[in-house]
C-alpha cells in the first residue's frame, strides 16, 4: 500500500511539473503574436515607453487607417495583397491538380513505366540542380518577372505527391471497377470517385500548399523584379526595414505601430485557415510521412 | 526467403509479353494523360536543371547589371574544375564552412532534441482537451511566414535609430546591462542565438508531430504490464516509450546529418546586415548573393554542386553508421 501511495504522489508532482512546463512553453509561442497585435492597436508613444505589453492602454485604429488609406500606403498594400491572394488561389489549384493527377496515375498497380517515373521523382528528392540552373530554365521559358514563375516551378512537392499516392493506393479498387463497368471513363473515375473519396487529404494538402504560397518570400525575391508585382511578403519586409536614415528629407519613417499592423495583416489569413488545417493533420494524414 | 529465380522467356513468350504490354498501355491511355502534367513538370523543372548543372564547369557569368536588357551573358567556355579550385582556395571558403557548421551544429545540439522532449511531455498529458489546446498553440508558429518571424524579431531587437527608441527586447537588455544597449541584430556572436531561437520558436511544436505519431503506435498493454511489474513512470519512459521512438529519432537524425551543409535561404538572407554578414553568410546564402545578385552563374553552381555532393556523402555515411549500430536506417 505504501509503495503505491508514494508512487501516485510522485506521479502527481510529475504531472504538475509537466502541465506547468507545457503551459509556459505554449504561452511563449503565442506571446510574440499577442504583443504584435496589441502594439498594432496601441499609440506610438505607448510602444516607445512600455517595453512589453499584451494589451494597449488606449486602443486605436490609427495604424490600420493609415495602412489602408488610399492616399497613403493603401495602393501598395492593396496591390500586394491582391498579388498574394491571386498567386495563392491559382497556385494552390495548379498544385493540387498536378499533384493529384500524377499521384493517381502512379497509384495504378500495373501501369507500364510506373517504376522509372517513381525512381525519377525520388531522385529529385535527393539531388537537385540548385538555385541557379533552375533560375536559368525558368528565365529561358520567358517566365522571369511573371506570376507563372511563382506558380509553375513549384507545382509539385515530390514529398506531398508521394503521400497522396499512398492514400490513393489505399482506396478500394472495387469502387473504381464498378464505375468502369457502369461505363465511366478513367478520367471520370478520377474526378467523380477518387477525388471525392479523398477530401481530407485534398483539404490538408491544399492548405499546406496555400500556406506555402502565402508565406513565399524566396521565389518572389528571385523571380519578381517589377515592384508593382511584389507580393505582400516583399512589401512587408521592405516596410519593416525602412528606418529613419533611409528616408528622404521631410518623410517620416513608418512608425512601429504601422509595422505591427502590417505584420498582423500578413498573418491573419494564416490564423483564419489554421483551425481547419489543424483538424486534419492530427487525423493521421501525416503518419504515413514518417518514413517517406 | 529463397531468391526469386530469373525466368528465361522463350521467344514466343517474349512476343506475347510485348503484345500484352501494348494492350496495357492502350488500356491505360487516359491514365497517361492524367500523369502528363506532373511528368512534364518533373522533366522541365527538375531534370533539365540537373543537366544545367554542367555550367559549373563553364566560365559562365552575367555582367553586373544582369537585370538589364537582353540578359547578355559572357564566357561560355569549358574550364574544367577551375570554378571548384577557385572556390576551395578562396579565402571566404573557410568563413562559409565555419558559419555553416556553427549554425547547423547549434541546431543539431540545441534544437534537435527539443521536439523529442516536447513530444514526450505531450505524451504524458492525459487530460485530452488540455493537450489538444496546447498542441494547437505550439503548432501555430510553423505556419507563419519567415518574413513575419523576421519582422517580429526586428521590431523587438532593433537598436534605436534617429527619432525612434529601440525595440522592446533591446530596451530590456539595455536596462539589464546597466544602460549599455547591445545591437543584437548587428552582433557577430549574438546573431547565432537569434538564428537558433527563431528556429526553436517556429519549428519545435511542429517537430513533435512525427514523434507523437510514433508514440501513438505504442501498445497500451505494454504500459499496463509494466505497471503490474511495478515499473514507475521514469522506468516506463526509459524501457517502453524511448525504445518505441528510437527508430524515428535515428531516421530524423540521419536526414538532419545529410543536410548539415543546408542552412536554408530565407531566414539568413533576411537576417543578414552589414554587421553580421561575416557570421551568418553560409554556402546557401553565398550562392544566392554571388549568383543571383552578382551574376556569377558558373561559379555559384559549382559551389552548390560541391555542397550537394558532400551532402549525399554525409547522408550515406550517416545511414551506414546507423545500420552498423543495429538501427534500421533510411533504406
Amino acid at each position: 500500500m505504501i509503495s503505491i501511495k508514494r508512487r501516485s504522489l510522485g506521479d502527481f508532482i510529475g504531472d504538475i511539473v509537466i502541465y506547468a512546463v507545457m503551459t509556459i512553453l505554449a504561452l511563449l509561442m503565442v506571446i510574440p503574436f499577442i504583443y504584435v497585435i496589441a502594439a498594432s492597436f496601441a499609440k506610438e508613444s505607448e510602444i516607445q515607453t512600455r517595453p512589453l505589453f499584451l494589451w494597449p492602454e488606449q486602443p486605436t485604429l490609427a495604424a490600420y487607417k493609415k495602412v489602408f488609406d488610399m492616399n497613403d500606403m493603401g495602393p501598395t498594400v492593396f496591390r500586394s495583397l491582391g498579388v498574394s491572394i491571386g498567386v495563392t488561389l491559382v497556385g494552390t489549384i495548379i498544385n493540387m491538380l498536378f499533384t493529384t493527377t500524377m499521384a493517381y496515375g502512379l497509384s495504378r498497380k500495373d501501369l507500364v513505366g510506373k517504376g522509372p517515373i517513381l525512381k525519377m521523382v525520388m531522385f529529385t528528392m535527393v539531388f537537385s540542380g540548385g538555385m541557379i540552373p533552375t533560375f536559368l530554365v525558368v528565365r529561358a521559358l520567358g517566365m522571369y518577372d511573371t506570376f507563372t514563375a511563382l506558380i509553375l516551378p513549384g507545382a509539385i512537392s515530390a514529398y506531398n505527391m508521394l503521400i497522396v499516392r499512398n492514400f490513393f493506393m489505399g482506396l478500394p479498387i472495387e469502387l473504381e471497377e464498378a464505375a468502369a463497368i457502369d461505363g465511366c471513363s478513367e478520367i471520370g473515375i478520377f474526378f467523380k470517385i477518387a477525388l471525392p473519396l479523398s477530401m481530407p487529404v485534398i483539404a490538408t494538402f491544399s492548405l499546406f500548399y496555400g500556406v506555402g504560397h502565402w508565406n513565399d518570400y524566396m521565389a518572389s525575391l528571385i523571380y519578381i523584379d517589377d515592384q508593382k508585382k511584389y507580393p505582400f511578403t516583399l512589401v512587408l519586409r521592405s516596410l519593416v526595414m525602412q528606418n529613419a536614415e533611409e528616408m528622404t528629407e521631410g518623410e517620416l519613417p513608418p512608425s512601429d505601430t504601422l509595422k505591427m499592423a502590417v505584420i498582423v495583416i500578413g498573418t491573419i489569413p494564416i490564423l483564419c485557415v489554421y483551425p481547419f488545417l489543424q483538424k486534419h493533420f492530427a487525423a493521421g494524414t501525416m503518419v504515413g510521412a514518417v518514413k517517406g | 526467403m529463397a531468391k526469386a529465380q530469373k525466368i528465361v522467356l522463350t521467344p514466343e513468350e517474349k512476343a506475347h509479353q510485348k503484345v500484352r504490354r501494348r494492350a496495357q498501355i492502350k488500356r491505360d491511355r487516359w491514365i497517361y494523360l492524367l500523369l502528363l502534367p506532373g511528368f512534364l513538370y518533373f522533366i522541365i523543372f527538375k531534370i533539365v536543371p540537373m543537366y544545367g548543372v554542367l555550367i559549373a564547369f563553364k566560365d559562365y557569368y552575367a555582367p553586373s547589371q544582369f537585370f538589364g536588357p537582353g540578359f547578355s551573358e559572357f564566357g561560355k567556355d569549358w574550364v574544367g574544375f577551375e570554378n571548384f579550385r577557385l572556390f576551395l582556395t578562396d579565402s571566404s571558403f573557410w568563413m562559409l564552412l565555419r558559419n555553416t557548421l556553427i549554425i547547423s551544429g547549434m541546431n543539431i545540439i540545441f534544437f534537435f532534441p527539443l521536439p523529442i522532449v516536447m513530444a514526450l511531455l505531450l505524451n504524458e498529458m492525459k487530460v485530452q482537451w488540455y493537450k489538444k489546446a496546447i498542441q494547437t498553440l505550439v503548432y501555430v508558429p510553423h505556419f507563419v511566414s519567415m518574413v513575419v518571424v523576421f519582422s517580429i524579431t526586428y521590431v523587438l531587437l532593433r537598436a534605436p535609430a534617429a527619432k525612434e527608441s529601440g525595440g522592446a527586447i533591446y530596451e530590456i537588455v539595455k536596462t539589464l546591462n546597466g544602460g549599455n544597449g547591445v545591437d543584437i541584430m548587428q552582433d557577430k556572436i549574438a546573431i547565432y542565438w537569434v538564428v537558433l531561437l527563431q528556429n526553436v520558436w517556429k519549428e519545435t511544436g511542429w517537430g513533435t508531430i512525427i514523434f507523437l505519431a510514433a508514440l501513438a503506435g505504442v501498445d497500451v498493454e505494454q504500459y499496463e504490464a509494466a505497471i503490474v511489474d511495478g515499473a514507475n513512470r521514469w522506468q516506463q519512459l526509459i524501457y517502453i516509450t524511448l525504445p518505441a521512438i528510437t527508430g524515428t529519432i535515428v531516421t530524423m537524425l540521419i536526414l538532419r546529418m545529410g543536410s548539415v551543409l543546408n542552412t536554408g535561404y530565407e531566414q539568413l538572407i533576411l537576417l543578414k546586415n552589414s554587421g553580421n554578414a561575416d557570421s551568418i553568410q553560409t554556402f546557401d546564402t553565398y550562392v544566392y548573393f554571388q549568383g543571383m545578385q552578382g551574376g556569377e552563374y558558373g561559379y555559384t553552381t559549382a559551389v552548390s554542386l560541391f555542397k550537394s555532393i558532400i551532402s549525399i556523402i554525409f547522408i550515406q555515411s550517416a545511414n551506414a553508421i546507423a545500420k552498423h549500430a543495429g538501427q534500421e536506417g533510411l533504406y
